[in-house]
């Protein structure tokens, strides 16, 4: 695998994260628990969608074959999508989406802490940009784990419940593959696997304050990086890139 | 607007030598200008009406982000998925100030929310009908927040220092929302054929319902005399009716698209349109609750307030909690 | 209402140096949310800026000037919180 193929795979993966995540988001702007959540998440959403026009904007000039970030948002099918498969978890209630947010977010903070130092000035860049927002996106998803964890009895048990079902899906995070190997030796992103213990310690601490537990026994689900999702997946892409696929060619 | 139907009092107007001495210092006040603050005396109408028309206005404002929230998923683009998720997030931030508005005068935010759930208090007929395809992203910010902010800007002059306020900052991000719709109109209209189709049938569709949102006629309103005595409304419905005409007319010709009513014509002597009324009897029932999607609307504000109750109780005990805590050490 | 979020006055200092200005309210569980929910709400995260919030119903006020029947002569809180009032189902014929 070439540097640039590599690079391009990895460009995916980043974009369709903040793209996948950002629209399970914005499913709730006009149903959140109050107001003051419905303008906070959609600046989360806001914040992604930049994000994701960045780095597969990005990933489009890599590939060189002309496609935009729209191209790519919306003209790729499932099979090609490369994001976590923790992002395309559906909603479920409240706790259970920022649950999904806290712990992508984690793990987003720490990759983009390393991307600074990218070799690629690019990546450096668009990381730079983004880092800002994620740590406040950080911020706010671990201060609500907390709230919620430390809460009333019944807020405690659904952010448990929350946590039991989303745990299996962030060991995909940590496995490292060819597309890893190659931009490690190249210095423009670090080895997945790297980021596991920082990961591990931070999410831990905001666990404990929230007074929840870790999951005994873990598993972890994978294929999103290499195109197996989950059923959700085409669902999510069927509602998004319906009028494009509708009206191909149209001008929006 | 969002006291499409309220009435003030039952009676008109008092006449200066019928009122109290509160109430004739109070309107000398309004009608030098003067703001209202919320700790100023003020004649127990003036409050009622206030915390019902600037209610019913947050409620519109929460309530419309459902139409249009509708098509977030959908929207055809990355940019205009962006733009649409900002434009509703404004919309919340409007409700939100309105809220705080309406408290000043002695209700809480929660109680109003319960007011609305359960039928009790009102919000813009418009937000009963149903987003049915893209270009009615585009007709919604064209035609119906073009309709709000004909009413808005003159509502910065309200006499309630609080409303007034809060209509100015509404007014201010209000401006992106309407230029947003009309370029969507704008692209669709001059696109595909189907596009072109969809943008005329938006039209179609939105026109009447947005000359509803000033409410029924002059002629056949409830009383607003007091209304208008208190500088709580500053235009007559028809007045604010028929500016809107005159300024869509020529936007609809741009756009190449047809006025679903066919009796407009340019009347010289008004020097404006002359229009179709509305079928105001489609009114009545959309606010009566038969629109096409008053239940689903209300159901859907419902379901997100119940399904947050824990979240809210949460959150709170565990600022309790928190305070408990730093107040032990 | 036992269980709702109190409500906070916001106080917002621009990039410049300038005095804080009260910009609005918002309801928030407590100070630090009421902060973060200020962000959100009225500076859309902007950096830079400096936030105070207060729990409206720490604030004391002044009456307002002017004598005669217009006088609260009671040093109260910034909202006159009168006894409640239900709005009546007759008030608006909706």
């Amino acid at each position: 695998m070439t540097r640039d193929e590599a690079l391009f795979e990895f460009l995916l993966r980043l974009g369709d994260n903040t793209s996948i995540l950002s629209h399970r988001v914005s499913e709730w702007i006009g149903h959140s628990p109050v107001l003051e959540e419905d303008i906070a998440l959609a600046n989360t959403a806001l914040d992604l969608i930049g994000q994701t026009q960045l780095w597969l904007g990005l990933a489009g000039e890599i590939e060189g074959k002309g496609r935009t970030a729209d191209n790519l948002a919306y003209l790729r099918d499932a099979w090609d999508y490369r994001n976590l498969l923790l992002v395309e978890r559906p909603n479920g209630d409240f706790g259970k989406t920022m649950m999904r947010q806290f712990l992508f977010d984690a793990w987003q903070s720490l990759m983009l802490g390393k991307l600074l130092a990218s070799s690629d000035p690019r990546v450096a860049e668009i990381a730079a940009k983004a880092s800002k927002e994620v740590a406040y996106h950080l911020e706010r998803s671990a201060d609500t784990i907390v709230g919620l964890g430390d809460g009333t009895e019944e807020s405690h048990n659904r952010m448990q419940a929350a946590l039991d079902d989303l745990w299996d899906y962030t060991g995909e995070m940590f496995i490292s593959d060819e597309v890893d190997e190659v931009l490690a030796t190249e210095g423009i992103a670090p080895n997945a696997a790297s980021l596991k213990a920082e990961w591990e310690e931070l999410v831990g601490r905001i666990l404990t304050d929230a007074t929840l537990t870790i999951p005994a026994k873990s598993y972890a689900h994978k294929g999103g990086k290499s195109g197996v999702h989950t059923e959700h997946l085409g669902f999510i892409l069927a509602d998004m890139q319906f009028l494009q696929r509708a009206y191909p060619g149209a001008s929006w | 607007m969002y006291a499409q139907m309220v009435k003030t009092s039952g009676n008109g107007v008092k006449a200066r030598d019928e009122m109290s001495d509160n109430e004739r210092a109070f309107q000398d006040r309004i009608d030098a200008g003067e703001k209202i603050e919320p700790k100023d005396w003020m004649p127990d109408d003036y409050r009622l009406t206030l915390m019902r028309q600037i209610g019913q206005h947050a409620h519109s404002e929460i309530v419309g982000q459902l139409p249009e929230g509708n098509w977030i998923t959908r929207a055809p683009t990355l940019e205009r998925k962006a733009i649409l998720i900002a434009k509703v997030q404004d919309e919340a931030g409007h409700g939100l100030y309105l809220y705080c508005a309406a408290e000043t005068l002695g209700v809480s935010r929660d109680e109003l929310i319960e007011e609305l759930h359960a039928g009790r208090m009102k919000y813009s007929s418009i937000f009963n009908y149903p987003t049915l395809n893209w270009s009615d992203m585009g007709a919604v910010g064209w035609l119906v927040d073009g309709a709000a902010i004909m009413n808005q800007v003159p509502l910065q002059r309200t006499s309630y220092g609080p409303y007034s306020r809060a209509m100015v900052r509404v007014c201010k991000e209000e401006s992106f929302h309407q230029r947003q719709g009309y370029s969507i109109m704008l692209k669709m209209a001059t696109g595909t054929d189907a596009q072109k189709a969809m943008a005329q049938d938006s039209l179609n569709r939105f026109w009447y319902p947005s000359l509803m949102m000033f409410g029924p006629p002059d002629a056949d309103s409830v009383h607003s005399e007091q209304s208008m005595a208190w500088k709580i409304k500053i235009n007559t419905n028809d007045e604010l009716r028929q500016k809107f005409v005159d300024q869509t007319i020529p936007q609809i010709e741009y756009l190449g698209l047809e006025c679903p009513d066919k009796t407009i014509a340019w009347n010289d002597e008004k020097g404006g349109y002359d229009y179709a009324q509305p079928d105001w009897n489609e009114f009545f029932n959309v606010i009566k609750g038969n629109g096409p999607c008053n239940k689903e609307r209300l159901a859907a504000r419902v379901k997100a307030w119940e399904d947050g109750e824990w979240v809210r109780d949460g959150l709170l005990a565990h600022a309790k909690k928190k305070a408990a805590r730093v107040a032990a050490e | 209402m036992s269980n709702e979020w109190p409500l906070w006055e916001v106080f917002i200092r621009g990039q410049h140096g300038m005095s804080h200005r009260h910009v609005g309210s918002l309801h928030a569980p407590d100070g630090e949310m009421a902060i973060k929910n200020a962000r959100d709400v009225y500076t859309r995260r902007n950096e830079g800026v400096s936030i105070w919030v207060v729990e409206a119903a720490n604030i004391s006020a002044s009456s307002p000037s002017g004598k005669g029947p217009l006088y609260e002569p009671s040093n109260s809180k910034v909202y006159r919180h009168p006894t409640f009032f239900d709005i009546p189902d007759d008030v608006g014929a909706m």
